[in-house]
């Protein structure tokens, strides 16, 4: 649905976005992660033809969002970072007004936009002036207006940014739900959002693509992941981590906590998945010791964001 | 077609919500009103006959020149202080829809402001008997006029985010195109340049064609130098939109 090729974007002599492809299938919601000033919204405002790219090229459905942008920008949905409204319409009024733009009118305008006001929870303030809604309502109703015409492809620039956790939740499963039949990109600094609605994330470093993958590979990448979290009772912690390091494959033990009777700490193994938790399984058993706990962690993404993010930027500091 | 027009009917209703077209055309009317019967002598016992040439149409240039920027001045600086342009732009309409339909939007309420001093061509057509012609062109000059100054606001408007800025630049430029054609300006170049110079300089100016077009002579040259001068600062307009999203 969505494919970028070599999208870069020069701003003076900064470069923004640089040589940046990915594509997004239908049915595929796709996170985009980085730091603040990496090139995240910059990126989006090319595909959503807002932004002339540079370089490089965006096609939506198979159309060139240059070559042919009003009939790209039919078939997407943009939510922009900072939810920019006409502030002295009502909420109702502006997504008229939208679903005009976007070529509906009479009957069909009218049933656009309460489907809009239904969908994002907006129908208490359906009436009221944009200009005195909290900011929660002002998101969601830009929100609306981005979902308006029923878009296949959405693109939203930090979609919960100012709403309260449950608001956040509802956008999430909304994003999610919505992902099942549409193509969706979407930025956030919240880690646990590409998680929680995700199929696939992309981090993006300096302009860069620095990592690509579902939320389980990225996890993946983390030092942590693979590493066997243990809590061990029966027998003095220090016997007990001696029986450990001495297994096959294991290459460290750290422990936490030490006590009369148990051990508490974590088996880092030489290469991920060598079944090493079962031989911890089968040492207790062998020995008698109580297994309180075994637990292979899947390592954290904000791990894996750190270290890519941290290790270019001191990077770029030291060339 | 059907793009323009609902840019334009949500231009013009954030206009009168705004309160600044109320503003503008109560403005427009009693300061034209006032000057007319202050300054002109619009009851001089000794005039040769009732006329709007001089009493009345002397007046909206001056005004124009710094009402009309005040109407278009929000046109795009605002759309980019807000951030709405990027909605507007990500919308599948043509750039040049939103344009003209903002440009005729903000050409409307000065329309209405101008029509509102109709009372004026009642009382002469009462007290004499007046060249409708004049009257006319009066209209059609002062119309054309406010086009103009409107269309170098937009253009101006296209390339700040700063509304006071963009009121500043365009009134300046109004009052330099008028200020061009008036008679001891005019005097001066000719000193300077010479005649032919002198005249081709006025000639770019809103004023010579404002006060030829009042005199009821509505040629098409002066049609075409509105015509233009319009499309050229439209054109810019887009140009300044191009400029500030790359």
């Amino acid at each position: 649905m969505i494919e970028v090729k070599s999208l870069s974007k020069r701003f003076g002599s900064k470069l923004a976005v640089d040589d940046v492809s990915f594509k997004v299938g239908r049915g595929e919601v796709l996170g985009f992660l980085g730091p603040n000033g990496a090139g995240k919204s910059t990126t989006m405002r090319m595909v959503t033809g807002f932004l002339p790219p540079s370089a490089g090229s965006v096609t939506i459905d198979g159309i060139d969002v240059i070559a042919q942008p009003i009939a790209a920008k039919k078939r997407i949905g943009y939510l922009p970072e900072s939810a920019p409204l006409y502030a002295d319409m009502s909420v109702s009024s502006f997504l008229a007004f939208i679903a005009e733009l976007r070529g509906m009118s009479g009957r069909e305008n009218a049933a656009a936009v309460d489907r809009a006001l239904d969908i994002c929870f907006l129908d208490p303030v359906r009436n009221q002036s944009i200009d005195t809604l909290s900011k929660g309502y002002r998101h969601r109703t830009c929100l609306a207006q981005s979902i308006l015409h029923d878009p296949d492809v959405l693109i939203l620039d930090e979609p919960t940014d100012g709403l309260d956790p449950n608001q956040k939740q509802e956008v999430r499963n909304l994003i999610r739900r919505m992902g099942e039949e549409k193509a969706i990109i979407f930025s956030t600094h919240i880690l646990e959002e590409v998680e929680a609605a995700c199929t696939r994330a992309i981090i993006i470093d300096q302009g860069k693509v620095v990592a690509d993958g579902s939320p389980a590979e990225l996890k993946a990448k983390s030092k942590l992941a693979g590493v066997i979290t243990v809590r061990i009772n029966g027998l003095a912690g220090s016997g007990i981590r001696a029986a450990l390091a001495a297994l096959a494959g294991v290459s460290e033990v750290k422990e936490s906590a030490t006590g009369e009777l148990s051990f508490y700490g974590q088996v880092v193994p030489r290469k991920a998945d060598t079944g090493l938790s079962e031989a911890i399984f089968n040492l207790c058993k062998d020995k008698n010791l109580v297994l309180e706990e075994l637990r292979v962690e899947e390592g954290r993404l904000d791990d894996v964001f750190r270290e890519i993010t941290i290790a270019d930027t001191k990077l770029a500091k030291s060339a | 077609m059907r793009n323009i027009w609902i840019v334009f009917k949500r231009e013009l209703k954030e206009q009168f919500n705004s309160m600044l077209a109320y503003v503008f055309i109560v403005i427009f009317v009693l300061l034209s009103m006032a000057l007319t019967f202050w300054f002109r002598n619009f009851f001089d016992p000794n005039a040769q006959d009732a006329s709007l040439e001089f009493t009345y149409f002397m007046w909206p240039a001056w005004l124009l020149m710094f009402l009309a920027p005040a109407v278009g001045m929000r046109l795009w600086s605002e759309e980019y202080r807000t951030g709405t342009i990027e909605l507007l732009l990500t919308m599948p309409v043509a750039a040049w829809h939103a344009i003209v339909g903002k440009f005729f939007a903000g050409l409307a309420v000065i329309g209405v402001a101008i029509a509102c001093s109709f009372p004026i061509v009642i009382t002469v057509a009462y007290l004499g008997d007046p060249d409708n012609g004049t009257i006319w062109g009066g209209y059609i000059a002062t119309f054309c006029y406010a086009a103009a100054c409107l269309a170098i606001t937009c253009a101006v408007s296209a390339f700040t985010r700063s509304v006071v800025a963009c009121l500043i630049v365009s009134v300046t430029l109004c009052f330099m195109l008028l200020l061009i054609a008036v008679p001891p300006v005019q005097d001066y170049f000719t000193d300077v340049f010479g005649g032919g110079v002198s005249e081709a300089i006025s000639s770019f100016s809103m004023f010579s064609h404002y006060n030829e077009m009042k005199r009821g002579v509505v040629s098409f040259p002066n049609l075409v130098f509105y015509v233009s001068l319009v499309s050229f600062c439209l054109f810019l307009t887009s140009v300044g939109i191009r400029a500030k999203r790359s």
